[in-house]
């Protein structure tokens, strides 16, 4: 896409707020609306939309198609390895109070931001591995 | 006040609803389910499910928009003309909304504290939540906490459609690739 300069312009303003956004969603998701699947789709719209304006080979060059194949597994190797974690700590499956051994309320708030970082990382790269696999096929 | 805000929402989703029906260019019906997303955000969001608002306008008006788009460069922008009549399919689908409203006559009445929702577990959450996990935020920590299980089947869930599309679709190319080496 060369020309559509208002476009390039205002897309390259926006995605920075996007991405801050989708960041404020995910962190802030203990106190407000929101938590990993919310951000993780909001990440997926801004990489979709850079890959809308700049092209699709553009984007690949940025996050390639292998890294994502990654990064889902891990998404919820994050989420199942935090409920292993506790179990070694002597809990049950997914059962964060453990994680701290003097306040179980704190250990409550890092297994939550814990699973939110693997439920984001999964949603966001699976939405933009189905993305490109779709656009990939029309060249 | 409310009560307009929902009527005019809902009018406008009935629109668009009876738009997608009616257009045949396939563009305009992608374009007109995405505002069919934003509405229905924003009566999530007048419903007070603000959770529920944020995920259906970044994936239904968002990306699926997007996804759709994509598909449709891949075939043809006009929908092929009916082969057969379509008198039972507008029979079988008045016939379903009609059972479905029915059903609606037990929900019970919205917002209504009464309900087994409201009193039996519901009560518990909003009560322990705070002293057991301190996260002012219910929904969070009942998805994330008390409900970690159900959130890690639907991340697993969410990995299985990505690995699926990327089955169906990739392998696919990678065998046309291969029968095109095979004649070179």
């Amino acid at each position: 896409m060369r020309g559509h300069l208002i476009l390039r312009v205002v897309s390259k303003l926006l995605i920075p707020f996007l991405l801050l956004f989708a960041l404020y969603v995910q962190f802030h998701g203990d106190f407000g609306p929101g938590g990993g699947f919310q951000a993780g789709v909001i990440v997926a719209a801004a990489f979709v939309l850079y890959a809308l304006i700049f092209g699709l080979r553009e984007m690949q060059r940025i996050i390639p198609p292998a890294a994502l194949e990654v990064a889902v597994p891990l998404g919820v190797l994050i989420y199942a390895g935090v409920g292993v974690l506790t179990w070694f700590l002597g809990g049950n499956f997914l059962d964060y109070g453990m994680l701290d051994s003097h306040d179980p309320s704190h250990g409550q708030h890092l297994g939550i931001l814990l699973v939110e970082a693997g439920v984001l990382l999964t949603v966001a790269s699976t939405m933009l591995l189905i993305f490109y696999t779709f656009a990939g096929r029309g060249r | 006040m409310e009560f307009l805000i929902n009527l005019v929402l809902l009018l406008f989703l009935s629109a668009v609803t009876v738009a997608i029906i009616g257009v045949r260019n396939l563009f305009a019906v992608v374009v007109l389910g995405g505002a069919y997303s934003f509405l229905m955000a924003t009566l999530l969001i007048a419903m007070d499910a603000v959770d529920v608002g944020m995920t259906e306008a970044a994936v239904g008006a968002g990306v699926s928009t997007v996804l759709l788009l994509s598909a449709l460069h891949l075939t043809k922008t006009d929908e092929a003309p009916a082969r057969h009549s379509n008198v039972l399919p507008i029979a079988l689908s008045v016939l379903t909304g009609l059972v479905l409203v029915y059903g609606t006559w037990d929900l019970p009445r919205y917002g209504d504290s009464d309900t087994p929702m409201n009193t039996h577990v519901g009560a518990e959450y909003l009560e322990r939540s705070i002293p057991e996990t301190t996260v002012p935020n219910v929904v969070t920590s009942v998805l994330a906490s008390y409900r970690g299980y159900d959130t890690l089947g639907e991340t697993a869930v969410i990995f299985t459609a990505g690995i699926g599309v990327l089955m169906l679709l990739k392998g696919r190319r990678r065998r046309e690739d291969e029968k095109e080496e095979d004649r070179s």
